[in-house]
């Protein structure tokens, strides 16, 4: 695995924040999100159950986070990866799953701040609006011109993934979106 | 701007989410077909003005296929559906007819 992530942490300071969110383990499995033995897998890996459709659970040490009708991705501490990828491996080798270790694939970030929504919402075509998006809803969506899965993970904060090889083009997009000056206030 | 609800993932997802995948039911011919209906499946669309039942796949999302029906004159989507689906369903053919009386599935 990877010792540094995409930007090494850049950051860009203003009344919005945007923030490489460093080195993250992110595991895929795919497989029947039905299946008891995926349902246990995942149990046992994190302590959280499967979430339904668009949801994203988070737990004390990992969060699960529904990405297409037989697709989770389950985010971990990075050290935690390879041994949570072994075990769920191993616990569905007689299962038609798969457990890969994407963290070298992807990168986070953070917007932080009273216009993040606002932001973000420039750059996709999707309703960030408060009523329309809430904690606990994973959305995959592009930014400008790449894919990208959004969450809210605080008050005023959202979180984003993209792969790793586009992480520089997001940085800069959503620094320029959230440039001071920069804000709409229409939410 | 088209509009689509994504049956995989249940989102509202506007044209930019979509990357089209041409015209939906085709039967497919292969090694034993004869010339003509191996040319019309690689070639013969029915691209009409009109009703039309296509392939869509949410690429900027779930990542899925599907399948919608939709006018293609009016830009009216008249129902999005599983892409594992031979034929246009019962209930997505009663709200084409709905709004279309005339239309018949073979024109
Ligand atoms: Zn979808």
């Amino acid at each position: 695995m990877s010792e540094v992530s995409a930007l090494m942490g850049a950051v860009a300071e203003g009344r919005t924040r945007v923030e490489e969110g460093g080195l993250v383990g992110m595991i895929t499995l795919r497989g029947d999100l039905d299946s008891a033995r995926v349902k246990a897998a995942v149990k046992d890996a994190t302590g959280l159950d499967v979430p339904g459709q668009r949801q994203v659970v988070t737990g004390d040490d990992a969060s699960v986070a529904w990405m297409s009708p037989d697709e989770l991705l389950i985010v971990v501490a990075h050290d935690q990866a390879p041994g949570t990828v072994a075990a769920m491996a191993q616990a569905l080798a007689d299962e038609f799953a798969t457990v890969a270790n994407v963290s070298d694939a992807r990168a986070l970030f953070r917007v932080s701040g009273p216009s993040a929504r606002e932001a973000v919402a420039k750059l996709a075509p999707v309703d960030l609006h408060p009523a329309s998006f809430g904690a606990g809803e994973m959305r995959r969506t592009r930014l400008a011109q790449v894919p990208a899965a959004i969450w809210l993970s605080g008050d005023d904060e959202l979180s984003l993934i993209c792969f790793r090889s586009v992480a520089k083009y997001v940085f800069g997009i959503l620094e320029l979106s959230a440039a001071d000056g920069a804000e709409v206030g229409i939410f | 701007m088209l509009i689509l609800e994504c049956p995989c993932c249940g989102v509202m997802a506007d044209e930019t989410e979509l990357a089209p995948g041409g015209e939906a039911h085709l039967k497919r011919y292969g090694p034993g077909s004869s010339d003509e209906e191996f040319e019309g499946y690689l070639f013969h669309r029915m691209n009409p003005k009109g009703v039309h039942f296509e392939r869509w796949r949410h690429a900027n999302g779930c990542g899925k296929w599907f399948l919608a029906a939709r006018d293609t004159n009016t830009l009216e989507v008249f129902a999005t559906y599983s892409a594992q689906t031979p034929e246009p369903p019962q209930h997505v053919l009663d709200a084409i007819r709905a709004k279309r009386p005339d239309w018949s599935l073979d024109q």
